[in-house]
């Protein structure tokens, strides 16, 4: 019941590498069919993403023994030489396989530190998997305990709650102020890159309304087209900024786009209700001097970069809670992994002891002519139940002492203790 | 066994007061969830703790200002945790509870009177010091609402982060909680205004035609409904309405301490 880990990711490949060994979730579903039938893996899921590829598996034999071939299916699969993932290729056993998705699952193995996507990615593969029947009890046991550090990293620890990227950290400031978004309004000035990003992080929220404006009518009605947005005409700023409760600005231009004196007449228009605005230009698109006006809230691409630092240190630490939290539930599965190994020895042991019962009893019986036969039934009842007696209690005990489980480090030397290779489970 | 209700009570806020701090600082939500358990068991403690005063003074347990600093504390708390469970805002709890500790504490301080004077009794006087109390711990919330808005304010536009303020309720929804406090504190002081008059009515010879304390309820009668209109006007919502709101519990401690004190007749029990 050992547990193997190959893949690729951030860490160890560039993005061309990583587009090369990717997996769709059909060739998932196929890649796991033919290990299975190959009988290099007994339980096996594919988890791909952006970042990383990895197979997990459960393979028939010795984990280690398995993984050369699990490269080589790797490279056949996508079509590679041989070579081509040499230094790219990493493998784990065990428990480093076991610490290590449960670290994936946290977000720690994130490029982004603590990112939330991971955790919907870990939950969708293994969901895939489970209904195609590619995973068993360990990889079945092991993604639940993923997906449980998954959930308490994220309530337990602010790994994950603080922005770290400028657009992210923006629609979070808004929300310092408005709360959610999803009764709010927001414009967008400009179509860009910088702009889009934004506009994904409000659409994630949920925004009510959102507000495109661009010099170029037929970009600002592409990327309003994209996320269901509505195109305001360049240039209409009384009626622009009437509505919104943020105003993000992203627009190359020499001169401030948004002045503070039509700053001040829309404040007066709106009634004094807050504004966010959120200049991403460079130079910038909004006077500075509007952040003087009464309930209104100007932050630039230096602020909010000052505010993504301060947070990526404050991710950084929550790292040892995080950790301590995966710790905890390696050391939870590796006990419940050893619980199950040696419920499978004893039930090995057992067997093996009946059959050696009942060929020592015959052996002995046959020299014993003078019995009867109900006495002979009678003798091998007997040594049945001493046998059994023998043997129920510490049967019991292992399942049942955590700490008694936990005293027997090796379950792999009371097999070979015991059992010849040919009876090991 | 009313000195063990309030040790629970002081042991019960205390506790609140340590996790709801631990909770602003950390952002751990077991340890906030503890911060609301402790505070709905110290509203238990501290509820046995007034009725067996109660029951030693035949009569409501805050004729005096030891009881009524009691019940303010205790309306306090009850208020806040009614909004906390009602807005999911936890951040809030390690602002309120000092000013809760510190009731209760003050009340153990405060001069207790050992029997209540016979004109203290009645449903209508139970009912005027009640509401009265309770507009002053709604006010007492607003006004904390509102630092706390000015605080967070203050923040955001200096750009100047720290940990705390991602924890913050957001500013409409603190504006929005001082509203809503204010308008349970108008209703209730209204109320218990007219109250207190019915009382005075049927107490003949004792009543009085003026009381420096009819003037400065209606005064704060007056601030707060001002506080309530301007608070949603163009002019006045986000850090003036707060400002405001600041002023008003300052008329709101003077009535409730050196008006009742010094200068009210028909007030001076407590």
């Amino acid at each position: 019941m050992e547990i193997v880990l190959i893949g690729v990711s951030h860490r160890t490949a560039p993005v061309e590498v990583r587009e090369r060994v990717s997996f769709t979730v059909e060739q998932s579903k196929k890649a796991a069919e033919q290990l299975r039938a190959r009988g290099i893996l007994e339980e096996t899921l594919v988890l791909s993403t952006c970042n990383r590829s990895e197979i997990y598996g459960v393979p028939p034999e010795s984990s280690r023994e398995c993984a050369p071939g699990l490269s080589l299916f790797l490279s056949e699969f996508h079509a590679l030489g041989r070579d081509e993932l040499n230094g790219s290729l990493y493998h784990h056993y065990d428990r480093a396989a076991v610490r290590h998705l449960f670290r994936v699952a946290a977000g720690l193995d994130s490029m982004m530190l603590g990112e939330a996507e991971i955790l919907g990615q870990v939950r969708e593969a293994y969901r895939h998997a489970h209904e195609n029947g590619a995973t068993g009890p360990v990889l079945n046991r092991m993604f639940q305990g993923a997906l449980e550090v998954g959930k308490r990293v994220r309530s337990e620890t602010e790994l994950g709650t603080r922005p770290v990227s400028v657009a992210s950290a923006g629609v979070k400031l808004a929300e310092r102020i408005f709360g959610k978004m999803n009764e709010r309004t927001a414009l967008v000035l400009g179509a860009g890159t910088i702009s889009e990003q934004v506009v994904g992080q409000l659409r994630d929220r949920e925004i009510k309304q959102l507000y495109i404006m661009n010099r170029s009518r037929e970009r600002a009605e592409d990327l309003a087209g994209r996320y269901k947005g509505v195109v305001v005409p360049w240039g209409q700023w009384n009626e622009a900024l009437a509505a919104p409760d943020v105003v993000v600005t992203s627009v190359a231009s020499e001169e401030p786009v948004l002045k503070r004196e039509m700053l001040r007449e829309a404040m007066e228009a709106r009634g004094n209700r807050a504004i966010f605005l959120m200049d991403l230009g460079v130079p910038r698109n909004i006077e500075a001097s509007a952040a003087d006006l009464y309930n209104v809230y100007v932050y630039n691409t230096d602020d909010l970069t000052a505010i993504v630092e301060q947070n990526r240190q404050a991710r950084e630490n929550e790292v040892p809670r995080a950790e301590g939290i995966v710790e905890e539930h390696v050391g939870k599965f590796l006990s419940w992994q050893a619980s199950v190994e040696l419920v499978a020895l004893v039930q090995a042991l057992r067997a093996k002891i009946h059959e050696e019962r009942t060929a020592f009893v015959r052996a002995r019986l046959d020299a014993m002519s003078n019995l009867g036969a109900a006495d002979r039934q009678r003798l091998e009842t007997m040594a049945e139940e001493l046998l059994e007696k023998m043997l129920v209690e510490p049967a019991e005990r292992l399942r049942g002492e955590k700490e008694l489980r936990k005293k027997i480090q090796s379950v792999e030397a009371l097999r070979d203790l015991f059992l010849s290779p040919r009876e090991k489970p | 066994m009313k000195e063990l209700f309030l040790i629970l009570t002081i042991l019960a806020y205390a506790g609140s007061l340590a996790s709801y701090l631990g909770f602003l600082n950390t952002g751990k939500q077991n340890i906030g969830r503890l911060g609301t358990v402790l505070l709905g068991l110290g509203l238990v403690a501290h509820y046995f703790a007034l009725l067996e005063r109660s029951r030693g003074l035949h009569t409501v347990p805050y004729h005096d200002l030891y009881g009524s600093m009691s019940l303010f504390g205790w309306l306090l708390a009850l208020t806040y945790l009614a909004l906390e469970l009602l807005h999911t805002r936890r951040s809030v709890g390690a602002f309120i509870l000092p000013f809760v500790l510190v009731f209760v504490l003050a009340a153990q301080l405060a001069p207790a009177a050992r029997t209540a004077p016979p004109a203290a009794s009645g449903i209508a006087f139970a009912f005027h010091v009640t509401l009265s109390i309770l507009a002053y711990a709604a006010f007492a919330l607003s006004f904390v609402f509102s630092l706390i808005f000015l605080a967070e304010q203050r923040i955001l536009r200096s750009h100047k982060f720290n940990n705390v303020v991602w924890r913050l309720p957001p500013l409409e929804l603190l504006e929005k909680m001082s509203r809503s406090s204010v308008l349970v504190g108008l209703i209730a002081i209204a109320i218990g205004t007219v109250l207190g008059f019915v009382w005075v009515d049927r107490l003949h010879e004792q009543a009085r035609l003026f009381d420096p304390k009819y003037v400065i309820t209606l005064l704060v009668l007056v601030l707060y409904a001002v506080y309530f209109q301007l608070a949603k006007s163009a002019t006045w919502r986000g850090a003036r309405a707060s400002k405001l709101c600041i002023f008003n519990f300052v008329v709101v401690v003077m009535s409730f301490t050196v008006v009742n004190l010094y200068l009210s007749q028909s007030h001076r029990y407590f």
